[in-house]
């Protein structure tokens, strides 16, 4: 294909495209290129990883040492108990980046360019929760350094610590969708952070992370045994245990179907939607 | 009025061109948020390869064009087509086919230029290097390259829009919609932005350009049409609109404000137009009468200016002005620019506005 050039006597100015347009993307390759754009955003601005270097580092030792003594008699003792729950809370209270990240691009207009692209519809969600899977693991991957340097011994070693991971990862990223629905709904990344976090805070409080629910009243422990994090907590001790319960690790992923199969349809509607 | 309506032609029916096909066609486009109508009834036809103008103020409707052609938003009324492709029915056909460069400087603020374009390359489909190539070249080509590996949030409104703008040119298109492509640009790159806008031209595509001003239009554009409130109200080639809107504005500058009255006298009694007082004390401005014929109006504007001299009143300074986009309402609505036409910055049609003080500024060289 010869370069454009300008009317006779003027010079082509320089960057034109030239040659063909070449194929768009496929879904995989579009979404490579969000999630590269994710972590590049963390690079140069490394501190919206604030929260999710100091949540993990601040509930592991609070949790362990506040609670510990009165809790289960010793700090030590607490910490078997605690931390698979300090994984878990660590891990979702980070998840509603990729919501938020949405609604930046849409109050900024960005939205516009991407979705005027002939490229798959759903990469930009796909590939900011990429940037989350980053998160996820920096923040997971701290509270199971931090525990096993104060004295986290569970019975299934290093192959129960990261199985648990990577339960609690296919959790967050289920429930991540549910912000990004958020994302596309709510006008500024301010108010799509302050509704997860209402969300989850009750969450994951609500839960079994700090103790057994049975010295709760009856409402409180009908709310903590329905609650999905509950079931994730029970499931995560198992796994790190060395005895994987298969009852709540079912559970656990049909929580995490039932979130996708809600928030993934709505997102990419909303997303495509030409309102 | 009447006169702007006789030269506006039918904008439907595809007529024929070099190229022999109309790039965009849109029918009684219509569009409403809520109670607001944002169109009412745009009907455009733009020839392939050819840079089409379209021309109005602030909240005029331009902008909701763009993005319906653009396959951002449906339309609640009409069809419209873009590259031979319903913007409703295939908009991924659609998609292959354009750029868009919309309103906002749409760049990531938290990302350097360079890796911008390079990012926005992979989504075009190139490869990793030939994208990191595409960049370098764009950046240079835009005076960004000394700043390629600065975060663009630290770059002024004039070099995040030519980052926009780069980033819109990464690959070939059929048609390029450039929402306003030159707001905020200064003198030099506006002129660079306006040769790129040619040459795609002469390469071979269509330029769906939105603008506020009418010497930018005027410059480009082979045709132009003209939307306010929703509605194209005059559509047709530059030399056809100015002819339906008269030959621009004389504007004077005294040398002593006390001469005004004088001046006034005379320049009402020379030329049979009224005269108006311009922006401050000392200034005035007129339209020059259409005709005679034989008498073109920078000969009249000359010979005004002439007689205030010989009559001893100083004229300081002056200029024949093409009719700046408020004096174009004025002539095709009777009205000055309305409702959220006026909000951004043209306080008066008579007085004030930025376009009209740089058009004041302009002689205009003999008749284009």
């Amino acid at each position: 294909m010869s370069t454009v050039t300008a009317a006779p006597g003027a010079a082509a100015p320089p960057g034109l495209p030239a040659g063909p347009r070449p194929e768009p993307p496929g879904a995989w390759a579009a979404s490579a290129a969000f999630g590269w754009r994710a972590l590049l955003k963390i690079k140069h601005v490394p501190e919206m990883l604030f929260d999710v270097i100091a949540i993990p580092v601040v509930f592991t030792l609070m949790f362990t040492y506040l609670f510990g003594g009165a809790l289960a008699g010793s700090p030590h003792r607490y910490l078997q108990f605690i931390l698979p729950g300090t994984l878990v809370m660590a891990v979702l209270l980070v998840s509603m980046y990729a919501g938020t990240g949405l609604a930046t691009d849409r109050a900024k207009g960005i939205t516009d360019r991407f979705r005027a692209l002939p490229s798959w519809r759903l990469a930009p969600v796909t590939g900011a929760l990429l940037g989350d899977v980053a998160r996820y693991l920096i923040a997971a991957g701290l509270v199971a350094v931090l525990g096993v340097a104060i004295g986290f011994r569970p019975h299934g070693g290093a192959t129960g610590i990261l199985a648990g991971i990577g339960l609690v990862l296919v959790f967050a990223l289920a429930l991540s969708w549910a912000w990004t629905t958020l994302g596309l709904l709510l006008r500024t990344p301010q108010a799509v952070m302050s509704t997860a976090t209402v969300v989850l805070f009750p969450l994951t409080l609500a839960s079994n992370v700090f103790v057994t629910p049975h010295t709760m009243p009856g409402w409180l422990q009908a709310f903590v045994a329905a609650n999905p994090v509950s079931h994730l907590v029970t499931a995560e001790r198992a796994l790190m245990a060395g005895h994987p319960a298969a009852g709540p690790i079912a559970w656990v992923l049909l929580a995490s179907a039932v979130f996708a199969a809600l928030f993934v349809p709505v997102t990419a509607w909303l997303y495509g939607s030409r309102r | 009025m009447g006169m702007a309506h006789a030269q506006a032609e039918p904008a439907t029916h595809g007529r024929p061109t070099s190229s022999g096909g109309l790039a965009i066609e849109a029918e009684r486009l219509e569009k409403r948020f809520g109670t607001t109508i944002a169109l009412a009834a745009v009907d455009l036809a733009v020839p392939s390869g050819t840079v089409f103008g379209l021309l109005g103020p602030n909240g005029a409707g331009k902008t909701t064009t763009v993005r319906i052609l653009a396959t951002l938003l449906a339309p609640d009324g009409g069809w419209a087509r873009v590259a031979g492709r319903d913007v409703a029915a295939e908009p991924l056909l659609v998609r292959r086919a354009i750029a868009l460069a919309g309103q906002s400087a749409t760049v990531d603020e938290d990302l350097t230029g360079q890796e911008n374009l390079a990012f926005l390359g992979r989504l075009a489909g190139l490869g990793r290097r030939a994208a990191r190539a595409r960049a370098a070249e764009l950046l240079a080509a835009f005076g960004l390259d000394e700043t390629a590996a600065r975060p663009a949030k630290a770059y002024s409104g004039g070099m995040r829009r030519r980052l926009d703008l780069a980033a819109s040119l990464i690959t070939r298109a059929e048609v390029y919609f450039l929402d306003e492509p030159t707001t905020g640009l200064d003198p030099v790159s506006r002129t660079q932005v306006h040769q790129l806008i040619r040459a795609l031209a002469t390469g071979g595509a269509t330029v769906l350009l939105t603008t506020q001003y009418l010497d930018e239009a005027d410059q480009l554009a082979g045709r132009i049409a003209v939307i306010d409130h929703g509605t194209v109200i005059a559509e047709g080639t530059p030399s056809q609109l100015k002819a339906a809107l008269g030959t621009g504005t004389l504007r004077i500058r005294l040398a002593d404000p006390a001469q005004r009255p004088r001046a006034v006298q005379l320049l009402a009694g020379l030329l049979g137009v009224p005269v108006h007082d311009g922006p401050g004390p000392e200034t005035l401005t007129m339209r020059i009468p259409a005709a005679p014929a034989s008498r073109p109006p920078t000969q009249q504007a000359a010979a005004a200016v002439t007689e205030l001299g010989r009559a001893g009143i100083a004229v300081g300074e002056f200029g024949l002005g093409q009719p700046s986009l408020d004096e174009v309402f004025l002539t095709l609505t009777g009205q000055p620019t309305t409702g959220p036409a006026t909000a951004a910055g043209s306080p008066t049609p008579a007085a004030g506005s930025p376009t009209m003080a740089a058009d004041a500024k302009k002689i205009v060289k003999g008749s284009s």
